[in-house]
């Protein structure tokens, strides 16, 4: 398991995110840089999709970013990144770069452009086996253009195109389960992670960039704009997502599932769901089924993702309850 | 001033060539440049052009990276990376293909990537339709790319290579679009000369952009996000950039002319310095009207041709040089701006302001309608009076 004093050498070593840029205080999306990218022993290359993270890091003449940085637009980061990693392959293959340093290439885009406009773009860099890793930071809604929903916002949320109202109690539909959708194009890693526990990000980040061909890890990241809690709150709020179960952490490592942290006490959604401006309509009496709705699919989820990591557990080296796994981590 | 060949040249010339669509001759121009990377998703009329270029990959002729990326958005996108990473990209497209890959065809402008894009000109949906006009590429128009029209299967191979040293020029820097017509050119073959393999390798040379992204050294951060206090200076920028093109390819146009002995030029003459009249078009219809042209002039009509060949930048000068002694223009545009006259005669009517020569404009070949020569002899017949059709005509329509 990573240390702290791990990440923050890696960070003395070489500051691949600086500060500087105008992302709000609270806000989750810088935790998932830092520990990405302090995680990652090579050289990296990073690509963005357009967002609060481009946007917020890179106003000109300015930027925070001391690695090589690629923003092309909205739908199609992992496209450019294709092209960027052919073309290191092809440089390599013509002896222009070194073939013995390698590079390490990151994609990291928010839910809008990971869940929706920039799905195909992904799907087909997966599909052709690019050797990347793509980051979705998760905040459930686009919150660059002012906290809309997604098909990463949760049942019930309130955004600016989904609000509560008279006759609404918030988002109808369910969210897309994009982790399992990227699990479907049979790659060698995929993770679900949050930024309330660095040390398991940290750990899949490691364990994904070793494996062979695209990696994926969706990770939880707050919002406190969007998500209304207090700003100092972030890490707690993305902490009860994880020990209530609507966020469980999980990994698929060539196919086969576990999960990678158990919460010692399994917290009431409600909790949850408390500490959020966005659900607060769903506390008025007349939303109660909801509420029930919501407790009840995280249930029945967890048993799901609880008898696939009994299935598989035979393929791993065993682990404790409420122990994250290690990076010494043996496929058995 | 353009003559035909000679017998005897012709003769030589059909020895040396080889038979080949113009699809077949971009490919072939792609297979002697060999890019590094080549993104790309199938559409009509391209498909000959990557079909061709991927055996030549695959038989180990070519050893460019091609991705078979999910959509033309993710061609361009793909490429946008390539180019920006470090590698000399190319793609091809046509129609919607071309239409999906607008956002990012800005981006690579403003970008400044040379990325080097083989269009096979086709018909915009609605209704969909494969066959030629130019409505494809003009929904680049004011994007900030380069952009050619060329006439038959030579040329389609001449400018694809022509292009590369031309867009990696350090003060031009920009995306190039070769468009040759679908069908009519890409899918028809003529005798064409090939350059030999290492001519062609050492006339393009080495690909060398100034910041790299795979410059681990120099780590640069591309594509960030502009407001009010910067945006506007980068897009003057796009225009100075523009701006170098005409004497950036002139310079390659030169050195090509030394290497093959074919010289070109933005624009084309025919048979234009004693024209009384005279029609301004691009692409294959060209060959057509030269036809015509001389047989016109056999009968003793002053008539005359100009091909404009770079549609971006338009050659205003150099058009108004061509035509400004003539007196009675007619401008056939093979795509519409609904709601306003044709794209070309548009740039025409600005480059000839104040020169004084009537004008006419003509829609024609729209979704691949044919053109005969009795189209053509009647637009010289309607150019002896051109204040009688001041309005836009519809060449072999039904009305
Ligand atoms: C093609 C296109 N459509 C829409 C937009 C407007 N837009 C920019 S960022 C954004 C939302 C981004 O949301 P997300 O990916 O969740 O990232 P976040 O803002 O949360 O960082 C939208 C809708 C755009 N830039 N491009």
């Amino acid at each position: 398991m990573p240390t702290i004093k791990q990440l923050a050498a890696n960070e003395a070593k070489e500051k691949r995110f600086r500060g500087g840029h105008s992302l709000c205080s609270g806000c989750g999306i810088p935790i998932v840089v830092r520990t990405v990218l302090n995680s990652i022993e090579t050289p990296v290359v990073v690509v963005n999709a357009t967002g609060c993270l481009e946007v917020a890091t890179t106003r000109f003449p300015n930027t925070a970013w001391n690695v090589p940085w690629l923003h092309v637009a909205f739908e199609n980061a992992a496209a450019a990144a294709s092209g960027v990693e052919s073309a290191y392959r092809a440089l390599v293959k013509r002896g222009k770069l070194p073939a013995d340093e390698p590079v390490t290439f990151v994609v990291f885009g928010g839910d809008g452009g990971t869940y929706d406009i920039g799905l195909q773009s992904l799907s087909g860099a997966l599909e052709r086996g690019h050797q990347f890793l793509y980051v979705c930071y998760d905040n459930e809604a686009y919150m660059n253009t002012g906290i809309q929903r997604s098909s990463a916002t949760p049942f019930g949320a309130s955004t600016t195109t989904s609000p509560e109202g008279k006759i609404s109690f918030g988002k109808a539909q369910q969210r897309k389960d994009l982790t399992a959708i990227a699990e479907a194009h049979h790659v060698n890693y995929v993770g679900q992670s949050a930024i309330s526990h660095w040390h398991d990000l940290s750990d899949k980040v490691k364990r994904a960039v070793e494996v062979d061909g695209p990696a994926f890890i969706n990770v939880l990241s707050t919002c406190q704009l969007g998500w209304r809690h207090e700003p100092r709150e972030a890490v707690k709020v993305a902490q009860l997502a994880v020990d209530t179960l609507f966020w469980p952490l999980y990994e698929v490592v060539k196919g086969r599932f576990r999960l990678t942290h158990i919460p010692e006490e399994i917290v009431p959604i409600e909790t949850w769901l408390r500490m959020q401006g966005r659900f607060k309509h769903l506390f008025k009496e007349e939303n109660a089924g909801a509420l029930e709705v919501i407790q009840q699919q995280i249930f029945d989820e967890w048993e799901r993702l609880k008898e696939r990591d009994r299935n598989d557990r035979a393929h791993f080296a065993p682990l404790q309850k409420d122990q994250t796994f290690t990076t010494e981590f043996e496929m058995v | 001033m353009k003559t035909k060949p000679t017998e005897a040249e012709r003769i030589e010339m059909l020895r040396r060539a080889k038979l080949l669509t113009g699809a077949e001759g971009a490919a072939h121009a792609m297979r002697q440049i060999n890019p590094d990377v080549f993104p790309v998703y199938p559409i009509t009329p391209q498909t000959p052009i990557i079909q061709t270029f991927s055996k030549f990959v695959a038989d180990g002729e070519a050893s460019t990276e091609i991705i078979n990326v999910e959509s033309e958005h993710s061609a361009m996108s793909a490429a946008i990376g390539a180019a920006t990473a470090g590698g000399r990209t190319m793609t091809a497209t046509a129609s919607q293909g071309l239409a999906l890959m607008i956002e990012n065809i800005y981006i690579a402008a403003s970008m400044r990537l040379p990325i080097v894009l083989a269009i096979g000109n086709r018909a915009l949906s609605g209704p969909i339709n494969i066959h030629c006009d130019h409505s494809d590429s003009m929904l680049a128009r004011d994007s900030g790319v380069i952009q050619f029209f060329v006439e038959n299967a030579q040329e389609a191979y001449d400018f694809m290579i022509m292009s590369v040293p031309l867009a990696e020029n350090h003060d031009v820097l920009l995306p190039v679009l070769v468009g040759q017509d679908g069908f009519t050119i890409t899918h028809t073959a003529e005798p064409i000369l090939l350059e030999e393999d290492e001519d062609v390798q050492n006339f393009v040379g080495e690909y060398e952009i100034p910041y790299p992204l795979l410059n681990l050294q120099k780590p640069t951060t591309q594509g960030p996000f502009d407001m009010p206090d910067y945006y506007f200076e980068h897009k003057r920028q796009q225009q100075a950039a523009m701006d170098a093109v005409p004497d950036a390819f002139d310079t390659v146009a030169n050195h090509y002319a030394a290497l093959t002995g074919r010289r070109y030029d933005a624009i084309e003459e025919y048979r234009l310095e004693d024209a009384e009249r005279a029609i301004v078009v691009m692409g294959s219809s060209a060959g057509t009207m030269k036809e015509v042209v001389d047989d016109l002039r056999e009968q003793g009509e002053a008539v005359g041709l100009l091909k404009v060949r770079m549609f971006r930048p338009f050659p205003t000068k150099k058009v108004r040089e061509a035509l400004g002694h003539v007196q009675k223009v007619a401008v056939l545009d093979r795509a519409m701006s609904f709601g306003s006259k044709g794209p070309l005669y548009m740039e025409v009517a600005e480059a000839l302001f104040g020169a004084g020569p009537s004008m006419q404009n003509y829609v024609f070949g729209l979704g691949g309608r044919d053109l005969f020569p009795a189209d053509i002899r009647q637009v010289f017949e309607n150019l002896k009076n051109p204040e009688e059709m001041r309005e836009m005509q519809y060449i072999g329509i039904r009305e």
